[in-house]
């Protein structure tokens, strides 16, 4: 697995798991919840991603 | 009601200092055994297959489980986040593994699932504190 997206996917996806079943105790709420992250996850990667794009290495 | 009164009897067992210390370290060793034992088994199991799976996914993705090692403080730092997971880590180190390849592409990001699955697997045994002691 060497894809970065599908890493960060992944990587994602289990910390908000952990984070919803830590956080709330009512599996509705940790579906709510955990989706609410997991997506928070992927958007800031993705909008941090292309705020980095124009620096220079 | 009957299930909540199962679980008030079992928190009432595990306020005890030395289950209390057992609670600890199962939560520890086992990522979700305590949530399991005092009877919060969905929040158990998905402890235990998450944090698994950054632990498994770290190390195939040729991570690196760190050493102690003075000379190194970020390096000790992250020894000490490792060693968070409890049993898989010290199996790990155990049989070799986690030796970690610099080369590979994905070093870093095996790096970063493995340190971030020991620091949850901390958060977990302090949730599991928490609810043993009836705070939760």
């Amino acid at each position: 697995m060497t894809s970065h997206l599908a890493v960060l996917t992944v990587f994602a996806l289990l910390v908000s798991s952990v984070f919803a079943a830590l956080m709330k105790d009512d599996p509705r709420e940790q579906l709510r919840s955990g989706s609410l992250m997991f997506a928070g996850f992927l958007a800031a990667a993705i909008v941090l991603g292309w705020l980095m794009y124009p620096l220079p290495l | 009601m009957a299930t909540k009164s199962t679980t008030a009897e079992r928190v009432g067992v595990a306020a005890e200092p030395g289950t209390l210390a057992l609670v600890c370290i199962v939560a520890w060793a086992i990522p979700g055994g305590a949530h399991f034992w005092l009877g919060r088994r969905q929040k158990g199991l998905v402890f235990f297959v998450a944090l698994m799976a950054l632990f498994l996914l770290g190390l195939q993705l040729h991570g690196r489980i760190f050493a102690i090692d003075l000379q190194e403080p970020l390096g000790t730092l992250s020894a000490v986040a490792n060693l968070g997971l409890g049993l898989p880590w010290v199996i790990a180190r155990i049989a070799g593994a986690g030796t970690g390849q610099v080369t590979a592409v994905t070093y870093e990001y095996g790096n970063t699932f493995l340190i971030v699955a020991g620091l949850l697997n901390s958060l977990v045994v302090l949730d599991a504190f928490d609810l043993a002691m009836g705070r939760k």
